[in-house]
This record gives C-alpha cells, structure tokens and sequence, in this order.
C-alpha cells in the first residue's frame, strides 16, 4: 500500500520560534556545532487504490491547500513511497522480465 | 439586530461574545459549526479559542467546517463577520482576510490587557470610534503573530485596511505592529485582542478609574447594533 509524504516547512525567511527554542537547548547542553534549527511538519497519506495521475494531482492540491498555508508556509517535498516487495509485487503482476525491475527506487521524489 | 456566534470544536469565548451582543443590544443567536444554516442573521463573529485543540494549524480544519460555505458567501455579499483571536485565524485560513497568524516570536503564550490605536474608525466593527482613539482590551494568544508578504503590507496600509495597531507594547511579533484587518469592503475585521472580555464594569481591564471598569471593548458590537439600526 503506497504511502505518499508531504513535507512541509514555515517560509525560510520567516522567524521560526519553535526552532529557535530547539536551537537554544541544544546550545545550552553543549552541542555548539548547530546554527540552526528550522522544524516542519511531515504528513503521511496512506491509499488503497492505484498512484495516477489524477490521484497526483489531487495529492499535490491538497498540499498546497489545505496541508499548507501559502502565506506562512513551502511545500517542500511530495514523495511517494512504496517499498521494495510492492514493488516487485507490481512488478511480478506487469509480468516484468526485464532485469532492472526492482530497480525503481523506493522514495521516488517528485 | 440578531447576530450570529459560531461555536466550533474547540470554541472558548463564544458564550463571552453572545454576552457582548447581548449587552451591545443586539440579539445574540448560537450556531453551530456541522450546520449550513446561518438562521437570517445580520451579522456574525467567530469567536476566540482553539478550534480542533490548533491541529495543523490555529484556525485551519474550522476554516473548512460545513458553515463556512454560508460564512463566505455572506461576508462576499456584505454581511459584517468579526473574527477574535482563533475567529481571525480562520478568516485569514478561509481567505476572507488576507496574512497570516505565526507562532508569538518570544515562543510564549501571552495574556495581557493591550492598548491598541483604532486607525479605521469606517469599518462595520469600528465605526463607535474615532480614528487615532486608543482602547484597551484584552489580549490572550499564543499563535498571535501577524505576516505578510511586503507588497501585501503596503497595499494593506494604504488601502486603510490595518484597523488596530499595537500601542507601547508589540505583544507578538506582528509585523509593522498590526493588530487587526478588513477586507475591501470593511464589512469582515478580524484583530487578536479580545473585544468581548471589555464590554461589562467588574469585568474588563483596570482603568485609572477603577479597577476591572474597562468596557472599550463594547464599541465593536454598538457599532454593528446601531449601524443596523440606521440602515431600518
């Protein structure tokens, strides 16, 4: 079953207070060698049916407008992750005799 | 004059703010969120809380209940809608008010009552005031920050829509100290401050003259009533 992940991060130049405590911890407890610290937020949309084109699209829509706010937030990613026995399931069933059938990558990023 | 209050999951001040219609002279009328029917009222307020406990973001899952379809349609036709606090956060995720709320820059939830400037004394919400007039009325958020993109700053500012700045005090973060904003028409305002925790003696901000007298808040609801009033 394909799982379909949406990154999302609050505009880079935007003040990110939630990373800035993080920031401040780490400093405190001694770990110096971040400058940094920016927190997101990540979603995971299992389906049932089939990776289409339709269903991209929908999935891209509903990122840009309902898992993100385009005012104060960046869809930073959309992967779609299927793992390596799916595959070769869909592999198995497209009656694939090609030797780089496995050879998609789990994670494929768009 | 029957104004509508909305009460979504997670709704804290919206008895606060039928008491506010209440006392304004207006008549009060509780809808519900999983409703499409806004029972002919004239007017409506998404009051204060956190809706949907803030998952994904303040204001965002309300935003897309059932009654905001009606809730977009009237304020599109002129309706006066009020947004307080978690209300103005679901107007901004709506559409219906431009920018966007962000965590308080500090990183901390803040409750204080706030001196703010009225700068648009036009709008449906505002016109009991003068513009310049300073008014205090409590302010309690923690995702309380307002942004914009620059162009949309100006544009905002020059069209009169910032209708409340921050006085002595930037409690949040917003950018250019703004508190609260119109639409176009200036019949839909959304600010953080509380209105409707100002509107009884005993009750609202220490004044100079007595303690817990405030009442500056009560100007935002006589304004609808008596608008309402003038337009019979």
């Amino acid at each position: 079953m394909p799982t379909i992940v949406v990154d999302v991060m609050p505009k880079a130049e935007l003040l990110d207070p939630q990373g800035k405590a993080v920031a401040g911890a780490l400093a405190r407890t001694g770990h110096t060698a971040f400058s940094g610290v920016r927190i997101g937020k990540r979603f995971e949309l299992t389906i049932d049916g089939p990776v289409d084109d339709a269903l991209r699209a929908n999935v891209q829509q509903i990122a840009e407008e309902i898992l993100s706010n385009q005012v104060i937030e960046d869809v930073v990613g959309i992967h779609y992750e299927v793992t390596n026995a799916e595959l070769a399931e869909e592999a198995a069933h497209a009656g694939s005799t090609t030797a780089d059938g496995f050879g998609a990558p789990a994670g494929e990023t768009h | 004059m029957r104004i509508g209050v909305i009460t979504f999951p997670g709704s804290l001040d919206d008895r606060d703010a039928q008491r506010a219609v209440r006392l304004a002279g207006g008549e009060p009328v509780a809808l519900w969120h999983g409703s499409h029917d806004l029972e002919g009222v004239d007017a409506l307020i998404l009051p204060g809380g956190f809706s949907y406990g803030d998952y994904l973001r303040a204001g965002a899952i309300a935003s897309l209940s059932p009654i905001m379809t009606e809730v977009v349609a009237a304020a599109n036709a002129g309706m006066p809608v009020l947004g307080i606090c978690n209300g103005f956060q679901m107007l901004t995720e709506a559409g219906l008010l431009e920018g966007g709320l962000i965590r308080n820059d500090h990183g901390s939830f803040i409750c204080r009552d706030q001196v703010l400037t009225v700068e648009n004394d036009s709008t449906a919400w505002t016109a009991e005031f003068d513009a310049g007039q300073q008014i205090t009325i409590p302010l309690k958020n923690g995702e309380g920050g307002f942004i914009a993109a620059g162009d949309t700053l100006d544009r905002l500012e020059g069209e009169g829509r910032v209708v409340f700045r921050y006085v002595d005090v930037n409690p949040n973060g917003s950018l250019r100290d703004i508190a609260g904003i119109s639409n176009e028409r200036g019949n839909v305002v959304g600010l953080m401050p509380h209105p409707e925790h100002a509107v009884e003696p005993g009750f609202g901000p220490d004044t100079a003259a007595a303690m817990r007298s405030g009442v500056d808040g009560l100007g935002f609801f006589t304004s609808v009533v008596k608008r309402a009033l003038v337009e019979a």
